[in-house]
């Protein structure tokens, strides 16, 4: 099993908590990972982005060059990335942000209005892991109970108020690829 | 036969390097002394940086540093945090402290670093061969400014006395000469208290202390003297700065 | 699901600052600059914990300077930069290493020359192995790879420093200071920290003044010193040389490579032993002293070597140093904050041991 994770976004939508939530996740299944984000002037405002490689062996360069699965919340994440995923890879996309469509026809790409979802749940800052559930499902790259388990390490103790509306939003995601794969068999 | 001079016990009883004349030996013993009157030899801690007075090791029995040029205020903020109770001082030259040097000691000084700095002023690079100093007066002839010093090409003296007292960090400031025996009794007192201030944590302290250099500036000691006098003090004004409402 | 609780995942940065404060240091000195910058975020709080002075500095000079009168006052003191700082440091390193103080630098590299840029980078190599600042010395400079080995190593380096009496590098690239793994701790265990009765810090008794210095103005006396130094250093070269080998035992082709570009070159290895072709790697760990012992431990299956580093090539003068002109070592390398790419290397590798080489 390997997985180079590609989560890309303006900064401010909490890209890099969603990649190092996933590597908790991993770490807590005994298995390989590594987070790792871009740095340096564009982390203020403009573009972030973070790598998350979770494995069976040992991961050699930390760095995703070529995503197996590519999270896009917004529309430069994807038109940056999108040739970047290899054959037969993921993309999963915001589409409540991004209005174009994936040009290849060589990856999976699944498109979730998550700001919209994520509202009608009821918190607006859910909406990366409503993505991050149909990830899981998709992939089956962590279980979903641990990534619930990591949001009890991951979130300080004064927000753990927010972990069921979390769960709600990572069973959403899921049930979302499970539609999706259900459309794709048909 | 009641004894009425002696050498303080904290300064070595061995030759010194200096020129004839030299007031290096002068500010030295007023520092032993110093460190011999307030009982700390065992605390005191000296950082003496490049110039005439890095030998500086040598002579005064304490723990001593030698530090590369212009970091002495660096060096003596390191060893302060790690020895609180120690009594740090650094003894700094012209070019070293208003020169190279100027970024740690106006940071030291900002930062309220528990430090004594000397300042040794003698408005002139003395080892490395008698060049233009950062506090070489206007028209002063030095060997790279063998005209003298002019505004145009080589700007104006810095008083890091007057510069230093602005800071909020600073707690004793002042700034003294060696040229005659009446000031030499004025420039222990100052020492003196700079350490004392040191010693009760208020802050950092600064005695800037104006010398004579008759090898590079060309003049008899006696002469040397008397071109101090007339052209140091009134550029740079002698008296306390800065001092701590308790003291 | 196994769960070990002692394991949290941790920035390397953030993991460089908590293996200093295990290994004892208690006093830090730096100049904020990228990527290093979690380490002094996370020291700013962590230190003043455990009663330890964290102290932001007016510049990279004032920081090794503090360095150097903290070392000199016998604590365990630490500083960090990148690249820029690196060099601004080098005055003073070249006065610690003269003065024989112990101190832990680390140099979390960028590109460069110049400003360069603040992507990871391995451009710094050959400054920190051959000494770096003005005069006859050497800096030991060790080699993390991952963000364990930097919580491991941080007690070896602390180590090292004050065995020998000599400054020690922990060099490592961007990325290994921003990535997170997971780590796992040892035990915290009291430390019985060395000695120090040379340290400067007030007589207190003693007999004789402690004087650190690395003045030694008699040309004869200097003589004796630098002999000194070299003498030590030969000793470090004896015993410190510490590497990695990854299937080198049979391996015709052996890769030389640290840090993040040896964990690219892993994959390369595995990918090639896949394919039946005997590749191996060579990963010093301790980059000064040069784990020569590893190149003459397989030369005698090694045809060639191929040197793989994350500039235009320095670590290799040291492997053609090592191989001695035994065998051709060949380089290849991305510089500028560029990765290797683990295929591009394998193509290297297969059109090098199918004779393919120039």
């Amino acid at each position: 099993m390997f997985q180079g994770i590609l989560i890309a976004g303006f900064g401010g939508q909490g890209v890099l908590s969603t990649g190092q939530l996933l590597a908790y996740a991993g770490m807590l299944e005994d298995k390989h990972v590594a987070w790792i984000p871009s740095y340096g002037p564009e982390m203020r405002g403009g573009t972030a982005n973070c790598g998350v490689t979770i494995s069976d062996i040992p991961i050699s360069s930390p760095v995703v060059t070529e995503p197996t699965v590519l999270i896009a919340m917004n529309r430069p994440s994807l038109e940056k990335f999108e040739p970047k995923i290899v054959q037969d890879g993921i993309a999963l996309i915001n589409s409540s942000l991004v209005d174009t469509e994936v040009q290849r026809d060589d990856i999976k790409s699944v498109y979730i209005n998550a700001n919209e979802l994520a509202e009608e749940i009821g918190n607006s800052k859910i909406a990366n892991n409503i993505i991050l559930g149909a990830l899981v499902e998709m992939t089956g790259v962590v279980s979903g109970e641990s990534v619930v388990e990591s949001l009890k390490k991951v979130l300080p103790p004064k927000r753990h108020n927010l972990i069921d509306i979390n769960r709600e939003a990572l069973e959403k995601g899921k049930k979302l690829a499970e539609e999706a794969r259900v459309k794709t068999a048909m | 036969m009641k004894k009425v001079f002696t050498r303080p016990e904290s300064f070595n009883d061995i030759p010194m390097h200096y020129c004839p004349g030299c007031t290096h030996g002068i500010i030295h013993r007023l520092v032993a002394e110093t460190i011999d009157e307030l009982n700390m030899v065992d605390r005191a801690i000296g950082v003496a940086p490049v110039g005439c007075s890095v030998f500086i090791y040598n002579y005064i029995d304490c723990d001593m540093y030698q530090a590369s040029h212009g970091r002495a205020p660096a060096v003596a903020t390191g060893v302060k945090r790690v020895v609180p109770d120690g009594v740090v001082f650094t003894y700094q030259g012209d070019g070293d402290m208003a020169a190279i040097g100027t970024a740690e000691i106006v940071h030291a000084a900002a930062r309220g670093e528990n430090i004594t700095v000397i300042f040794v002023n003698n408005a002139v690079y003395a080892m490395t061969g008698g060049q233009m100093a950062p506090t070489t007066l206007m028209g002063q002839k030095t060997t790279t400014t063998p005209h003298g010093r002019e505004s145009d090409a080589n700007g104006y003296p810095v008083k890091m006395a007057e510069m230093l007292s602005t800071l909020d960090g600073s707690s004793y400031i002042s700034r003294v000469s060696v040229h005659d025996p009446k000031n030499i009794n004025k420039a222990k007192k100052s020492i003196k208290k700079a350490f004392e201030v040191q010693m009760e944590n208020k802050g950092f302290t600064m005695v800037e202390v104006l010398s004579i250099c008759p090898t590079n500036w060309g003049l008899s000691p006696k002469e040397s003297v008397k071109w101090l006098d007339e052209n140091m003090i009134p550029y740079y004004p002698l008296g306390e700065y800065k001092v701590p409402a308790e003291v | 699901m196994r769960k070990k609780l002692s394991k949290v995942l941790m920035k390397g940065n953030e993991a460089i600052g908590e293996g200093a404060v295990r290994a004892g240091c208690r006093y830090f000195f730096g100049y904020p600059i990228t990527p290093q910058s979690e380490l002094p975020h996370y020291l700013a709080k962590r230190l003043p914990e455990e009663n330890g002075v964290y102290l932001q500095s007016e510049s990279e000079t004032s920081a090794i300077n503090m360095v150097y009168g903290a070392a000199g006052a016998g604590s365990r003191v630490m500083t960090s930069s990148s690249g820029p700082g690196i060099s601004l440091m080098q005055e003073g390193i070249s006065y610690i290493a003269g003065a024989e103080l112990p101190c832990v630098i680390v140099n979390m590299m960028r590109g460069g020359p110049g400003l360069g840029n603040i992507a990871p980078a391995q451009s710094d190599y050959l400054q920190a192995v051959k000494g770096g600042g003005h005069g006859d010395y050497f800096v030991v400079c060790i080699a993390p790879a991952s963000v364990q080995e930097i919580i491991d190593f941080m007690y070896d380096a602390f180590d090292i420093a004050d065995k020998y009496f000599t400054p020690v590098m922990v060099l490592a690239d961007g990325i290994l200071g921003q990535m997170m793994e997971p780590v796992e701790f040892k035990e915290n265990q009291e430390m019985e920290l060395p000695e120090k009765p040379w340290a400067a810090n007030g007589k207190r008794g003693r007999e004789s003044k402690n004087i650190i210095n690395s003045l030694y103005i008699v040309p004869e006396d200097l003589e004796e010193h630098n002999f000194k130094l070299k003498d030590k250093y030969s000793i470090i070269e004896e015993k410190e040389q510490r590497w990695e080998e990854y299937y080198t035992e049979d391996a015709e082709l052996v890769l030389t490579a640290f840090g993040t570009s040896a964990r690219v070159c892993k994959a390369v290895v595995d990918k090639a032993r896949q394919e039946g072709l005997a590749v191996g790697l060579i990963r010093p760990i301790m980059v000064w002293p040069f784990p020569q012992k590893a190149f003459d431990k397989v030369i005698h299956s090694a045809k060639q070597f191929l040197t793989v580093e994350m500039n235009t090539g320095q670590m290799v003068e040291d492997v053609k140093l090592a191989v001695a002109g035994r065998r051709p070592v060949y380089f290849t390398g991305r510089p500028g904050g560029m990765l290797p790419i683990a295929n591009d290397i394998f193509e290297e590798v297969k059109k090098l041991m199918s004779g393919g080489a120039e």
